[in-house]
């Protein structure tokens, strides 16, 4: 075991800053990183075990103790729900012989939940052994464990592939793509090279600029004009500088990176190609999720392959004067990451803490050099504006929002997958397209976006109205707002927050005590006030966007679903304190041996 | 000596040499800003969000943020100093902060922002966290109910070679601060009492010590945390 | 006009919240003048014999008794103080609450080091006997509180203001010295 460690840390140059790489490798040898490998760890790296152990400790991905020869990672999402985990999670408890979070007594089979992976078009899913099973029922979990039981090889419980490239050799998973809808600018013809060949033609700040004239905005929801990142970074004028590919989707509900890096990775890469050229950059790293880990040899292929053609490399389409090459690295699994600061910290080796600013990224950013981290769909892009020209990519889209826009549309619907539309497009229509009718709610943009009602399907997917980084929920008049949805949401925050903020750390715990106060009959109109009152703070004191937006599920259901919670509480009294002496006094009685009187 | 930045806090007049913070420079001007995590000389965390102020109608951490020309600071409005209230209300109730037991009462900064403040309770319900307290040191004990999580530790105390004694554990609400037992175990007294300082809060306690001020004579008995900067420059 | 009438009353507390109402020392005598007491240990006035105008209430709830008598309190007067660190949050009984109730009623019975008699293993369970709650709750999470008084016990000069404020409707002097919370 020493000399695997060792040679793990070897091969990563003794780099505390390839932490990340060092603890996943660690876990596909060992299965674990014990306390006895930590401390190897430390000494090899010549820092602290705490210092180890607070990476370790950070991604729930890793494992400090064994989770079983198969280990099973159930979504546990809002939309995994609405299809029917809670009857796969029981299957599974059922078969296995274990609860959820524990290792069944052999050490065989391991349950354990996870966040959003990625799959919402097909759940109920699960990761197991990093592979993706989908569309789960409780007859298939049957047949899992007992395949589990037998020792049956994880790849070999997979019966059928999924479309495109899902099926191939490098892939082989059950994941289907569900392209719904095809436009103009990301879905459209390609071939590798056509944008990089026009971008080499130019100067690197006539690129800029034609990026900077075709409006294009952040694909991972924030916005922010591609161009004129690009810009600082290339003013910062540093020796060395980087491009980063965000390809860390952990929005529940979008799932488009997902297709783009399955079908359309060549894109991506030659995006990152294109932006390096733009900034002075050498050096590409793609930031992907651990959940899209099932990808990565297939990815890697893909490098290699765009080596070959010279759209990678040395000497990048026979030029003298540019080079790039891209490296992937893995996450393990912390939604807070998809913050580009904290997805830099990450890929350094470190927490997932988001940074703050400033200085900001294009300053100062991955190792201390000038950085720019864009969304893998702002990068898709980046290679058609190039190839038709900025002029071309304004003539879509709408006033303020140029171009198409990938939705990833999930839930109470019948087809759901992925559609690329232009932006400007009525929620409505999305709907339509979806075969989606008796609707209570669609969640725009994820939870840390809005909720909206019937009377907001007008509205348009678009930056001056309803901004998405591309999620779309669709919520059936069926469904529990407050109770499940709300409440789902809350505790994807809760688990998520990287806990550095107090108010972040504090002020969802907090909400959804509350919220399951209002559930439990316990709610007057003061709950009310209070859950807008403390809620709206965490716009004020939180470092990043996560911290920020973590109330939305709250406020945003507040705002336009006000009956719903009026309708819970007592409107008899102005003080409940939810407090329940029956139910206070129930163990203490039982573990005495005596029967409550009231 | 380089030229001077001209900026005000609250409309007062202020300077502030080039890269210095916020904060720093408020405390050079005389100007007190609420804070629980800064630590002078010591890379600002800006994680209690306490120093909140207000820049062009932007919420920015004063610890943090660097002083730009002409910056127009707000400080001590009451829009900011509830916001400072009800984050220090957060930091009670999601800790177990029972102050008539505690070694650092007195001269603990939480309450002393606490008391500065008139807080006469959390407007939130109490988590009551269970949090597991660490006495394995010979020289430290580390009581995590009390800790704030402000990471002073973490990023002020360190062994000869640089590397860290404390460092963050798990993430979330789960978050914890955990103390390296190979590293402390020869720690020297004065690190210790070092360590035990740096604390704002009576999370880090160096064993056998406490409760040596009688109460009336302790750090913030009489006087609010942050009136000694005013009278300093006055 | 008659005088406002005040009770008090010591739940999951150590009366020491009471000892420094004493600790008005002379003040004592004005405040007869000013309030009648009811219920309270100061008169030793066992039952409400009247509806009352202010409520002291030092402790937090550690079992069903100090929450019937908390009800009662919040029926019996119109505005109810939180008096000390234990009402307000549990204080040192709260210290607890970390802990599962089993554990610490198997902690005092059975596998205490004071135990000693215990032999055939008795947990008490007669009915007349108060049940335990799950944990320890500071008062305003089982009823309305009004106003808080913290500090352990709080200075004598801060209930004093408080009780004058109360009863004069004044606004209350809140000395940088008399808010604490130890």
């Amino acid at each position: 075991m020493r000399n695997t460690v060792q040679k793990i840390v070897q091969k990563a140059g003794n780099d505390r800053g390839r932490l990340m790489d060092i603890l996943l490798e660690i876990q596909a040898e060992l299965g674990y990183v014990s306390g006895e490998v930590t401390d190897q760890l430390a000494e090899e790296l010549g820092i602290s075990r705490v210092d180890v152990e607070q990476t370790l400790s950070f991604y729930h991905f890793f494992r400090q103790e064994p989770r079983g020869e198969y280990t099973v990672y159930l979504n546990n999402s809002l939309v995994a729900n609405m299809m029917g985990r809670v009857e796969v999670a029981a299957a599974f408890e059922k078969e296995a012989g274990c609860k959820f979070g524990s290792v069944t007594e052999d050490g065989r089979i391991g349950l354990f939940e996870t966040a959003d992976i990625g799959m919402n078009d097909q759940e109920p899913a699960a990761l197991i052994n990093g592979k993706v099973f989908t569309n789960l029922t409780p007859l298939v979990v049957r047949e899992l464990v007992s395949g589990m039981r037998n020792g049956k090889k994880v790849e070999d419980m997979i019966r059928n592939y999924g479309d495109g490239k899902n099926g191939s050799d490098l892939v082989r998973a059950m994941v289907h793509n569900n392209i719904k809808q095809k436009g103009s600018v990301l879905f459209s013809a390609y071939s590798p090279g056509e944008g990089l060949t026009k971008a080499l033609q130019m100067s690197p700040e006539k690129v800029i600029s034609e990026v900077k004239d075709s409006y294009l905005r952040g694909r991972g929801g924030a916005g922010f004009p591609t161009g004129l990142k690009w810009e600082f970074c290339r003013r910062a004028n540093k020796e060395v500088s980087y491009v980063f590919c965000n390809a860390d989707e952990g929005e529940p509900g979008t799932f488009k990176e997902r297709v783009l890096l399955t079908e359309y990775p060549h894109l991506i890469f030659e995006g990152m190609a294109i932006s390096g050229y733009a900034i002075g950059a050498k050096h590409g790293v793609l930031y992907l999720r651990n959940e899209y880990d099932y990808l990565k040899a297939y990815l890697e292929s893909v490098l290699e392959e765009m080596h070959e053609k010279k759209l990678l490399g040395d000497r990048i389409l026979d030029t003298e004067e540019f080079g790039f090459d891209i490296r992937i690295q893995m996450g393990a699994g912390a939604y807070v990451c998809g913050e580009e600061s904290a997805l830099l910290e990450s890929s350094e080796g470190k927490r997932g803490e988001p940074r703050n600013r400033p200085p900001f990224p294009v300053e100062k950013g991955y190792m201390d050099h000038p950085t720019i981290i864009n969304n893998a769909e702002t990068l898709c892009n980046v290679v058609k504006i190039l190839k038709n020209g900025s002029e071309w990519y304004t003539m879509l889209g709408s006033q303020e929002s140029a171009g198409t826009k990938l939705i990833s549309v999930s839930g109470d619907c019948k087809y759901p997958g992925v559609y690329e539309v232009e932006w400007g497009i009525r929620v409505k229509d999305i709907l339509d397209l979806a075969g989606a009718s008796n609707i209570q709610a669609v969640q725009v943009g994820g939870p840390s976006a809005e909720c909206i009602g019937p009377a907001d399907f007008n509205r348009t997917i678009s930056f001056e109205d309803l901004p998405t980084g591309g999620s779309f929920i669709i919520i059936g008049n069926k469904r529990d707002l407050i109770g499940d949805v709300v409440t789902n949401f809350l505790d994807f925050f809760i688990e998520e927050s990287c806990g550095s903020c107090t108010v972040c750390r504090t002020m969802p715990t907090i909400l959804k005590n509350k919220i399951a106060k209002i559930l439990t009959g316990h709610g007057v109109q003061q709950d009310l006030e209070d859950l807008q009152d403390w809620g709206s703070k965490m716009k004020m004191a939180n470092r990043c966007g996560l911290g920020q937006t973590a109330a939305n599920p709250v406020l945003s259901t507040l705002k336009n679903f006000r009956e719903k919670y009026e309708g819970l509480i007592r409107k008899d009294v102005d003080f409940d304190s939810g407090f329940d002496l029956a139910s206070a006094v129930v163990d203490s009685c039982e573990h005495v041996g005596r029967t409550p009187n009231l | 000596m380089s030229e001077k930045i001209k900026f005000t806090i609250d409309g007062k007049e202020c300077y502030a040499e080039p890269g210095q913070t916020i904060l720093e420079a408020a405390l050079d001007n005389g100007v007190y800003i609420p804070s629980l995590c800064y630590l002078k000389d010591v890379i600002p965390a800006g994680s209690c969000r306490i120093c909140n102020v207000k820049v062009a109608g932007r919420f920015m951490t004063a610890c943090t943020t660097p002083v730009a020309m002409g910056m127009e600071v707000e400080n001590d409005i009451p829009e900011l100093n509830e916001l400072r209230v009800s984050i220090i209300e957060m930091l009670f109730v999601s800790g177990n902060h029972f102050c008539p037991a505690c070694e650092k009462s007195g001269n603990c900064e939480l309450q002393a922002l606490a008391y500065k403040y008139t807080m006469m309770v959390p407007r939130y319900p109490y988590l009551f966290p269970e949090k597991k307290p660490d006495s394995g040191n010979k020289k430290l004990f580390i009581d995590r109910n009390r800790c704030i999580l402000c990471k002073r530790c973490i990023r002020a105390v360190k062994d000869e070679q640089g590397r860290s004694l404390f460092a963050f554990k798990n993430r979330g609400n789960e978050l914890a601060i955990s103390l390296d037992h190979e590293l402390a175990e020869n720690i020297s007294d004065e690190l210790a009492e070092e360590a035990m300082e740096i604390c704002p809060v009576g999370s880090i306690l160096k064993k056998e010590k406490g409760f040596q001020q009688p109460i009336g004579h302790r750090k913030f008995d009489k006087q609010a945390i942050g009136s000694d900067i005013k009278s300093v420059i006055k | 006009m008659s005088k406002p009438v005040v009770a008090t009353t010591s739940l999951a507390g150590c009366f020491g919240c009471h000892m420094s109402l004493l600790d008005i020392d002379e003040r004592i005598l004005d405040l007869i003048e000013l309030v009648e007491f009811n219920k309270s240990p100061i008169d030793d006035i066992k039952v409400f014999t009247k509806q009352c105008d202010i409520g002291l209430i030092e402790g937090g709830c550690c079992n069903s008794e100090n929450v019937e008598v908390l009800r009662a309190f919040r029926k019996q007067c119109k505005i109810l103080v939180s008096l000390g660190e234990c009402a307000i949050m549990g204080g040192l009984p709260a210290l607890r609450n970390g802990i599962p109730i089993k554990e610490c009623i198997d902690e005092a019975y059975l596998n205490g080091p004071t135990v000693s008699e215990n032999t055939e293993k008795i947990l008490p369970n007669d009915d007349e006997l108060p049940m335990l709650l799950d944990k320890v709750y500071p008062c305003h999470e089982v009823v309305k509180i009004d106003y808080y008084l913290p500090g352990c016990p709080p200075r004598a000069d801060l209930i004093w203001n408080a009780l004058i404020a109360l009863v004069t409707g004044d606004e209350m002097e809140l000395p940088y010295e008399v808010v604490k919370f130890d």
